[in-house]
Parts: C-alpha cells; sequence; structure tokens
C-alpha cells in the first residue's frame, strides 16, 4: 500500500467536525454528529456522502459492449444510452470479483466499482480484454457525492438548469451543478427513493464549490453530511450487499439473491457454468434477512444454527434506527431459509432466536 | 474531553467513583466517543466480580464492547434507565449514563488504578 489518499472534500469533513478513518486507502469521514442522528437524516430529509473512493474505470472500443457482456453477469446490451445497470463481475469459478455499476455513455461505457476493489478489478479487467477494448482508470479524476433522502431533488435542483425530475431511477445525464460540468445520476446506496449521484472533476476548488453550493442550498432541509458508518445502516436496511461483508470471491450471484442481475440467456460470461448449476439444481445455502430477538446484535463472522448444529453465518449486522431492531444478513443452509423460520444466532455465550424476514427491511415510500 | 478530577481510572477506559464502600462505575467520555452511538448496555445484577473481570458488554451501532470491571466485588445495581435510552452513555458518561454499583470486597485495589493525571496522560488530553 502507497501512501493514504484523500478525496477533495478533506477539508470539508474537518470544517464539520467528522471523525476520520482509513477506509479502502483513503482517509474517511465515519462520522460527524453520531450515526444514528446522520441515518435519520437521510431518512426524514437529506443527507450528503463523499463517495469519491469509488472506483470508475471507461470502457473504450468497437468491442466494449462485448467485453462488458463478458465480465459482467447482467445483460449490458440491454442498457441503453443514458441507462445505468446494477450488475456484479465474476470469476470463471463464479465467485464475486465485485458488485458494480454499468453507465452507458453511447460511444463508451463507465464502470463504477468499490474502492477497495479498485487495483484487483482493474488488473481482472485488463486479463479478459480481448479485440478492440481500451480500458482507462478515472479513478482519480472523480470527486463523487451521493445526495440522498426526500429533499435531494428539491436541494439540488436550485443548483441546476436540468430537469432533474425528468431523471428516472437508474438513468442519468450530463449537465451544469453550481456551474460545474457534472455527470448526474439518479442512484443510491441508501434504499432512498430520491437521491443523487453527482460526479464531478477530483479538482479540489471546484469539488469544495459543489459541496459548500448543496449545503448552502439545502439549508433549508437541515441538510447533514453523513459518514460511512451510517452509509452501512442506511444500505443495509434497505437489503443492498456490501462486498467484502456479503458477498466476495467465496459467494456467488445466485445464492446471494443477485439472480435478478444475473441473465444467462444473454450468452457467455464469467463465471456462467456456476451460475447456471446454481439454477439448475438449486444453491445449497441462500442469503437471508433477519430481525433479532431481543437487543443484542448480531454481527459479521457470527454463527448461525438450528437444534444445535450450524447452518450458517452472519455476514452484516446492525441496529435498524427506523425499525428500532436489530437486522441483519447471513447465509442459511437452503432448507432453514424460508421466510418466517426461526434461526438462532451465537452471540457471546447466547443462542439468540432471530426470525428470516423479507428483504429490504425498510420499503420506498 | 471531559475528565472528572475526582474519579479513578482504568486502561481500559472505565471510571470509578467510590462512595464508602460502594463503586459506581461507567465508561468515560473517551470511551463513549469512540464507541459511538450506544444501543444496549448488557449487564446481570447479582454476579461476584473480580477486577479486570468483563462484566457485561456495550451494544454500540460500531461495535460491541466489554465493560472490565475496575474492582472486586458483588454487583449490587445495574442502571436500567440506559436501556430505556442508551443515548445518555454519550451525553452524560459520568452522570446519567452510570452502568452498574458494586459492593467492594477489596478496597485496596482503589489505589491500583488511574489518577485524573494518569488517565488525561493516556488518552493525551
Amino acid at each position: 500500500m502507497g501512501t493514504i489518499k484523500k478525496t477533495a472534500f478533506y477539508e470539508c469533513h474537518k470544517k464539520y467536525g467528522a471523525k476520520i478513518v482509513e477506509f479502502a486507502g483513503f482517509e474517511m469521514p465515519v462520522q460527524y454528529e453520531g450515526i444514528i442522528a446522520e441515518h435519520m437524516a437521510v431518512r426524514n430529509s437529506v443527507g450528503v456522502f463523499d463517495v469519491s473512493h469509488m472506483g470508475e474505470f471507461i470502457v473504450k472500443g468497437k468491442d466494449a459492449l462485448a467485453f462488458v457482456q463478458k465480465v459482467t453477469t447482467n445483460d449490458a446490451s440491454k442498457l441503453v444510452k443514458g441507462k445505468i445497470q446494477y450488475s456484479a463481475a465474476c470469476y470463471e469459478d463464479g465467485g464475486i470479483v465485485d458488485d458494480l455499476l454499468v453507465y452507458n455513455f453511447g460511444e463508451h461505457f463507465m464502470i463504477v466499482v468499490n474502492a477497495s476493489n479498485i487495483e484487483k478489478d482493474f488488473a481482472w479487467f485488463e486479463k479478459n480484454k480481448f479485440g478492440d477494448v481500451e480500458l482507462i482508470n478515472k479513478s482519480d479524476d472523480y470527486s463523487l457525492l451521493a445526495v440522498q433522502g426526500k429533499n435531494a431533488l428539491n436541494t439540488l435542483q436550485k443548483l441546476t438548469d436540468v430537469n432533474l425530475s425528468e431523471i428516472k431511477y437508474y438513468t442519468f445525464t450530463e449537465g451544469k451543478i453550481a456551474g460545474i460540468d457534472a455527470i448526474i445520476s439518479r442512484t443510491g446506496y441508501t434504499g432512498e427513493k430520491i437521491g443523487f449521484e453527482i460526479y464531478v472533476t477530483s479538482d479540489v476548488e471546484p469539488s469544495v464549490k459543489l459541496w459548500d453550493a448543496i449545503f448552502e442550498a439545502g439549508k433549508e432541509f437541515d441538510i447533514k453530511p453523513i459518514g460511512l458508518g451510517a452509509r452501512d445502516t442506511l444500505r443495509l436496511e434497505a437489503g443492498y450487499c456490501l462486498y467484502g461483508n456479503d458477498i466476495d470471491n467465496t459467494t456467488n450471484t445466485i445464492e446471494a439473491g443477485l439472480s435478478w442481475i444475473t441473465k444467462p440467456a444473454k450468452g457467455d460470461f464469467n463465471g456462467k457454468p456456476k451460475v447456471m448449476s446454481e439454477i439448475e439444481n438449486g444453491s445449497k445455502r441462500k442469503l437471508v434477512g433477519f430481525i433479532v430477538d431481543g437487543r443484542l446484535v448480531a454481527r459479521h463472522g457470527y454463527e448461525i444454527y438450528n437444534n444445535g448444529d450450524k447452518i450458517g453465518f452472519v455476514t452484516s449486522g446492525n441496529t435498524s434506527p427506523i425499525l428500532g431492531k436489530n437486522i441483519g444478513l447471513g447465509y442459511v443452509e437452503k432448507q432453514f431459509a424460508g421466510l418466517g423460520n426461526t434461526i438462532k444466532i451465537k452471540i457471546r455465550n447466547d443462542f439468540v432466536d432471530s426470525q428470516i424476514v423479507n428483504i429490504p427491511f425498510v420499503a420506498k415510500d | 474531553m471531559n475528565i472528572p478530577e475526582n474519579l479513578k481510572y482504568t486502561n481500559d477506559h472505565e471510571w470509578v467513583k467510590v462512595d464508602g464502600n460502594i463503586g459506581t462505575i461507567g465508561v468515560t467520555d473517551f470511551a463513549q466517543g469512540e464507541l459511538g452511538d450506544v444501543i444496549y448496555v448488557d449487564i446481570n445484577a447479582s454476579d461476584d466480580v473480580s477486577k479486570g473481570d468483563s462484566c457485561g458488554t456495550i451494544e454500540a451501532v460500531k461495535t460491541v464492547s466489554d465493560v472490565f470491571t475496575p474492582v472486586s466485588g458483588k454487583i449490587i445495581e445495574v442502571n436500567t434507565k440506559i436501556n430505556d435510552n442508551p443515548a445518555i452513555v454519550n451525553k452524560d458518561p459520568y452522570g446519567e449514563g452510570w452502568m452498574l454499583k458494586i459492593e467492594l470486597s477489596n478496597p485496596d485495589e482503589l489505589n491500583e488504578l488511574l489518577s485524573y493525571e494518569n488517565y488525561k496522560e493516556l488518552v493525551g488530553a
């Protein structure tokens, strides 16, 4: 590892009282006011996340679409210009390299990957290149702010002539926000119905200008900066997988509940044989959502039991500030994975009853 | 950071306030800041504990942490108000956010704890 990187917003974080931690090689804000207060700000009004640490790759060339089809599980031929697709990259054995977003810009694609996987993903994609494909790692060139919550549109609309209400979920457009050239993307990792992710140059001056403009515009909505802590509790309530917790190179997309982004009918892609066998034979285990009885928190790595037999493990667990209950995700052997089934989670010396429930835990309103 | 001068401290960031043979125990302002939002405290009353034992756990959003007792004795009271409103541990760690009371079985142990000055040095305040 080289030196720890700072995003263009580092001084903004300090100014807003962030507690800074190292995450994926970056100095990132884990919290400002407190995780629960920040969580509720996003659910009740609007919050701003610095997610500039995410990676962005450009895919160009005549064979760009064929390449994206080979390295991802979703069907990119369905992805028209201006649309975005949630997808995954797999190894040959079906293990997940990363989950990602694919943007179709018409003349090229942009793939957005997890910060901790940038180098690994880029090397994997390079290795899988064929024909007329050019891959460019633009991760250091973008600042990225996520503005999420029911007042996200009201906040950002003050700063742009682009009609934001015309940008549908999982589509994007290019335009100016606060006078800065931006990719305006109707996406997010919070489960909020209204949320945008805004990509601008990583130069500090325009980035900070954008940050300040957003906070000024959002003042009337009590807009707040949100750290990685609340990013995690928000995505968990939404039932979204986190790479490294719920999915990794030992899990496949079918058992992880990501069959909706896995399209074997499109043709060949990395990991397809494993995907086909999972679909035809059924997965041995499934990623399920659960609510824990009582107030102990089931955390990543805790074991799951049935009648004294180990039947799985917790991959993510935390409190749900909205439900006032403790929730989590975990892999459970298929025969125990039915909705409403009770499992026991080993929390230190206790085996705590937990109910398998539908994901998302908190529905979009 | 708030560090009251009249308390004794541990390397694990607990404090103890002694009144007769009763020690009131909680976690320090530094500790609550590191833990972040506390959501539950799990301590069993009536347990006999020895200095340094884990006598319960603190569930915070970010992490779970043991409460190590600074003194030996019997747990005679647990602050049940915390679990109605866990935020008091963050807001008032030396007051409303106290966690348990112990009847001391070996008051000499108090001499082994950190003074205000020592603790201040430990956390670099």
